[in-house]
């Protein structure tokens, strides 16, 4: 039994840890900072869209809570960050960071009692309800927000006072890549945990989770919490990183934007939104580059045809594809190939 | 003192009366079953006493206390556990995972969000124990989706007792069960610990008569009869029930 339990433990804490994939991917995220410097502004959008995507992959892929309205933290981070900067109330830009989350997690926590109530579609209607009315809001008070022209005469000191936003994007490359990280390892660390599993199982069967003991509401209530808080950070880091904040922060666009980047990533393994924030970004700029009027079109093409096709189908295709290599490496040598077998096993 | 006990319990469907002035009384340590013909409102005493629906009228007592208000997980909490007719297993975890959920859910760790999953020994000892007594040991690994519909009954249960329930509701836990997976089922039923308090919902006759030291019988939403086996079987009224009969209650 001991043994047993043993073994179990060890299990476990092995499938935690970090795969050859997950640190393949974050090396060369962060070679891209050496390797491709002409692409910093891109690169350094797609790094705060894939956090912005971690923040819904989080209660969309492991607690089963859709949302329409994850621009409404971006946004209301992305105003506060720009205020206390441009009127020097918090000048250190990591701690206005920090200052932004915790806002956007406050209005996330209050909201959350809305979302909890409802099937998807309400859920729908109300995210995009909450988000669609701080953006009038924000339209209101243009003498605060600068309304329709935007949020003005925004400056940004130096991150811990030695690293200025320099006009290539480079800093702020670095910056948003490093923010991102950190995020993720928090991401990973719930997703791991007891908690990240009792959101799997409450997105599973919600019922049953409650007749185990599990507090459901509570659960649901935390993570929508802590994902309005890593929304709030992209949308801070936006602002930080342009010294700018407009109205379109909060814009439908915005969160429909997000459910297609998990559209094409795909949800609940954590990169989904990582992946298809390099996927959609890279696709729209070099799609744009090609037809710039009518790239909307090619977009939507991929989409329908991933939907159709559907994510499954794909990697089935990408298992054979797989499975055939191995068995010709099997012919050229047979004992790489059982080394492949036992890898792809572990899924 | 009944460990469980309902006063006037009743539930409404608009205007279906599902339940009425049920008053059940559940001894300590009892083997107690709930019987009746289809349609009787079984499994909507079950759901009230697990908090699922919420009674239109009446109080339910657990070991003295009302919870009549406390929410389902809270009732766990406080003792009591249930299993399900139709499986509400989480299909995309496995039994490991499904149990560890349970178990550190009990001793308090369930909300740890920083620690890994499976570094508490006490819980993974725990798991592998509850694996063993309802045979899913040599499935640990397999998603619930995948397994065979006798291993996913023995889950279902598995995952109420994982509560360490002093009062366990099983509705109707042999259901669908092939009859080759059947014995493994009763035999880890029969095997409860005796001072588990249980509460039986089930069809199966000769299993109720094997297992139960006492029969409630419930007819159109009321409790009709309430006795020891003998004296329930031998009940004419009881008979009449089964036999198609109408009678007043």
């Amino acid at each position: 039994m001991q043994k047993r339990s043993g073994e179990i433990a060890l299990y476990l804490k092995r499938r935690a840890r970090w795969s050859p994939f997950e640190i393949a991917f974050w090396v060369f995220a962060f070679a891209t900072i050496w390797l491709f410097p002409s692409k910093y502004l891109i690169l350094k959008d797609t790094a705060i869209l894939a956090l912005f995507a971690l923040s819904l992959d989080l209660i969309l892929g492991y607690a089963g809570i859709i949302s329409l309205g994850q621009a409404a933290f971006f946004g209301l981070a992305g105003y506060f960050s720009g205020l206390v900067a441009k009127y020097g109330i918090i000048n250190e830009p990591v701690i206005a960071l920090i200052c932004s989350g915790l806002v956007a997690a406050a209005l996330g926590f209050v909201t959350s009692f809305l979302v909890l109530r409802g099937s998807d579609l309400t859920r729908l209607m109300v995210t995009l309800g909450v988000s669609l009315m701080l953006g009038e809001v924000a339209n209101r008070y243009s003498n605060i927000t600068g309304g329709a022209d935007g949020l003005q005469g925004v400056d940004i000191a130096p991150i811990f006072g030695l690293f200025r936003f320099d006009l290539y994007g480079h800093n702020g490359y670095v910056y948003c890549l490093v923010v991102l990280f950190i995020c993720f390892l928090i991401v990973r660390r719930i997703a791991y945990s007891p908690f990240g599993l009792s959101l799997r199982s409450i997105k599973g069967n919600t019922l049953r989770a409650a007749a185990i003991g599990i507090p459901v509401k509570w659960r649901l209530v935390s993570i929508y919490t802590v994902s309005a808080g890593l929304a709030g950070i992209a949308g801070a880091l936006l602002t930080q990183t342009t010294a700018f904040c407009s109205l379109d922060v909060f814009s439908l666009e915005r969160s429909a934007d997000l459910l297609l980047v998990l559209i094409i990533g795909g949800t609940g393994y954590l990169y989904g939104g990582l992946i298809g924030a390099v996927i959609y970004k890279f696709l729209q700029d070099w799609i744009a580059n090609l037809t710039p009027q009518y790239w909307q079109f090619w977009i939507g093409l991929v989409l329908v045809i991933i939907v159709l096709v559907g994510r499954e189908r794909m990697a089935g295709w990408i298992r054979a594809v797989r499975a055939a290599a191995a068995r010709f490496g099997a012919r050229v040598a047979p004992r790489s190939a059982a080394l492949g077998g036992v890898a792809s096993d572990g899924r | 003192m009944p460990i469980l006990e309902t006063i006037g319990l009743e539930k409404r469907f608009g205007g279906i009366l599902a339940s009425q002035n049920v008053n059940l009384a559940v001894e300590q340590g009892a083997r107690h079953a709930l019987i009746g013909p289809n349609g009787a409102g079984k499994t909507t005493v079950i759901n009230l006493l697990s908090g699922v629906l919420r009674p239109s009228a009446g109080r339910i007592m657990l070991e003295g206390r009302d919870i009549t208000d406390v929410s389902p997980h809270e009732r766990v909490r406080l003792g009591m556990a249930r299993t399900f007719q139709i499986n509400q297993l989480f299909l995309d975890l496995t039994p490991l995972e499904s149990i560890g959920l349970v178990v550190s859910e009990r001793l308090g760790t369930g909300a740890d969000w920083w620690r890994l999953v499976g570094t508490k020994p006490a819980v993974t000892e725990e798991i592998v124990e509850i694996a063993e007594r309802f045979r899913l040991g040599d499935v640990m690994h397999e998603r619930a989706a995948i397994l065979p519909y006798g291993k996913q009954r023995l889950l279902e249960i598995a995952l109420a007792f994982a509560c360490c329930p002093r009062v366990l509701l099983l509705d109707e836990p042999a259901a669908g069960v092939p009859e080759a997976e059947r014995q493994e089922l009763l035999t880890t039923i029969e095997n409860l610990p005796k001072d588990v308090t249980v509460l039986l919902i089930e069809h199966d006759m000769d299993l109720v008569f094997s297992f139960a030291d006492r029969i409630s019988v419930l007819v159109n939403g009321a409790l009709f009869v309430d006795g020891a086996p003998e004296d329930v079987a031998r009940d004419p009224r009881v008979k009449a029930v089964y036999l198609g009969e109408e009678l007043s209650a």
